[in-house]
Formats: C-alpha cells, structure tokens, sequence
C-alpha cells in the first residue's frame, strides 16, 4: 500500500470507523434512547460519506462568484444561447471520445476544449473557461433532504420513547420486554 | 501531497473518531447527548472544509441544535437513569468489527479523495453547473438551484415527510383526557 493509495483512501476508513461505531451503540445496548443516538451518529456518517465524495481537490464550493455570474447573466440573450448550443454540441463530441477510452482530463481541460471550439465568439464564454473548478454540487442536494428527513424520523422515535415510558415505566428493552410477557 | 488541507482533515476526523468512542463508553445519558451535539458540529466543520457550506449551515443547525433539543426533552420525560452496562460487549463488537471489515474491502476500489475523474463527477454535474447559469438567470448558489429547481418534486416530498413526521407526533403525544399537547409538537413544526 502507498502513501498516495493510504492518503486517498483514510478518510472512507474513518467514515467507516464511525459508521460502525454507530452501528455498535445501536446494538450493544438496551437503553432506546442511546440505541436512537447510535442511530444518529450511524447517520451523520452516511452524510460525510456523500460529502466526502463530491469534493474535488482544488476546487470551492458551488457558488458562482458575483462578478462571473454578472458576466454570464442575460445581458444578451442570444450569444447566451448560442453558447449553450456550443457547450450542448461540445459535450455530443465528446462523449464518443471518452467512450473509446480516452480519458476526460478534468474540469478545467474539458473547458479548455470548449474554448477551443467555440474559439471566435463571446469573450464571456472565455471568463467562465478561467473560472475556478467548483465540487460537485449534487451530494450536498441529497445530503440537505436526508438532513431534515432525517430529524423528522428521530423526531417520531423520540415521541414513540415518550409514550413508552408512559406506558411501561421504562426505557430498557429487556426490562420492557418482561413485561411484555409477564402480560 | 501533504499540505494544509490534509493537515485540517486529519485533525478534524481525529477529534471525530475520538467524540464517537467517547459516545460509546460513557455511561451518563445526558452527557451522551451532548457529546452526540459535538459530534454534529464537527462533521458540520468537516463539511465547510469539503465545499458543502449548505450542509454544513443545516447540520449545524439541525443537528447540533435540534435534535440535540429534542434529545434533551425526551431525557427531561422519560428520566435519565440509565442501567449499567457493560463498557465493552464482544459480540457486537464483533459484528461491527467484520462489517467493517468487509466495507474496508470495498473501498479499496474506490476514487481517491479529491480526485475529479471520479465518477460521481463526470456525468451530472459540469452540466448542473453549467446549466443552471443559464436556466436561474444568475442565481450564484448551485446548491439552491438544484434543490430548489432541479429536484423540486424531491424537496416538496420532503415537505411533505415533515408534515406527516409532525403530525405523527402531535398525534402520538396527545392524551386523551386532557387535550393540550407535549411541547414536542411544535418544536417539531419549527424543525
């Protein structure tokens, strides 16, 4: 195993190392209270997963700066397009490519080849050619609904534990299960 | 290959990794939760540093905050007298030792981190990027555009995951002599 191999690979081990602790507090103990907090460690694991993911070394967050999206915005709406018909046809070029085996460099080269194709016209498309590499915005979406999803289930296991304990007297699963079969 | 990135990376999975165990082995409940808070907040810092500032703000927000209250509450009506287990349990640690064995093994084929030929990369997003400049006529934030825009259907079903999750709780939680409810309820509508 090489020192590159370890570094791009230790923060999935950690994840899973918290992840499994999660798993363990889940399973190892009979107070329901700490089996949902095992459950959400369990959870936020899952997320950093996702998020660990989608970032791209050398990139920012998906946010377009303010003076890029100025230039990028509908000042004149039918180089715009016909930029988008550039970048759509571009795209149709490349994929039989990459299909061959030819490898997308990244990000920015493929940008660069959109310049190149779309050489002669606007100079906005030049701007957002040298614009910065953004992570992929994608995991950060689905991680934001399974975030609040996520608090409404703890929310309902929560009230489930209250009325529990209105009914049983306990929280401990075997204490609960005893009476359970002593009814 | 070493730089500071790496550096604030390493020293937060290890603050991470550390609050994790701590949760496992300490036998106070409330302390229990409160570390579960901690932990919330630091993935929420992890996740600033991996360009999810979004998610960060709703971890942050939701999981250090609410469900650290919600935690608390249930702790305040069910009483914090937990019974005394054993610090360490060898079969479960067992299960999760060979799980985690076994997704170790899978993530030897992975992407490495950071590396933008991964596939999660190459389909989708140039596009949402790309895209969304000119579909959102300027909006800066791509997140905003996707969750809004782009899988709006997806963020109404959440909405509507919230609604059912609080009426279910207004529900569970109602007495049936006296008809006023638990404060869960309406912490859980401000969630």
């Amino acid at each position: 195993m090489s020192l590159e191999q370890f570094l791009g690979l230790y923060n999935y081990w950690i994840v899973i190392f918290l992840m499994m602790t999660g798993f363990y507090i889940v399973i190892s103990r009979g107070n329901l209270i700490r089996s949902i907090i095992g459950l959400n460690i369990f959870q936020t694991s899952v997320f950093l997963l996702y998020i660990t993911m989608g970032k791209i070394s050398g990139g920012t967050a998906p946010i377009i700066p303010p003076a890029l999206a100025a230039a990028h915005s509908p000042h004149d709406e039918h180089t715009l397009d016909a930029h988008g018909e550039h970048a759509l046809n571009g795209h149709s070029v490349d994929e039989p490519g990459a299909a061959a085996g030819e490898p997308i460099a990244n990000g920015a080269a493929e940008l660069a080849e959109h310049v190149e194709e779309i050489a002669e016209p606007v100079s906005a498309a030049v701007t957002i050619a040298d614009g910065p590499i953004y992570s992929n915005p994608l995991p950060s979406v689905l991680m934001l609904t399974a975030i609040v999803v996520g608090i409404a289930t703890t929310a309902v296991a929560l009230a489930l534990i209250v009325r529990i304990r209105e009914d049983y007297g306990t929280i401990e699963e075997d204490e609960i299960l005893a009476v359970d079969r002593r009814s | 290959m070493i730089n500071e990135f790496t550096m604030i990376d390493v020293a937060i999975l290890t603050l991470l990794a550390a609050t994790a165990v701590t949760v496992a082995r300490i036998r106070d409940l409330w302390a229990a939760i409160m570390f579960t808070g901690i932990y919330s907040f630091l993935s929420a810092s992890w996740m600033l540093s991996l360009d999810a500032p979004d998610v960060a703000f709703t971890e942050a927000a939701v999981g250090a905050g609410i469900a650290t209250v919600l935690f608390l509450c249930t702790l305040a009506l069910t009483g914090k007298n937990e019974k005394r287990f054993p610090r360490f349990s060898p079969v479960p640690f067992l299960v999760v030792t060979i799980t985690g064995a076994v997704l170790v093994y899978g993530t030897l084929d992975m992407p490495h981190f950071g590396d933008p030929d991964a596939p999660v990369h190459q389909y989708p997003s140039p596009s949402f990027v790309e895209r969304s400049q000119d579909d959102m006529h300027g909006l800066p934030n791509v997140v905003t555009a996707v969750l809004a825009s782009y899988r709006g259907y997806d963020t109404m079903g959440e909405t509507a995951v919230i609604f059912t999750a609080g009426t279910a709780v207004i529900l569970i939680l109602r007495k049936e002599e006296d008809p006023d409810d638990k404060a869960d309820g309406s912490e859980e509508e401000a969630a």
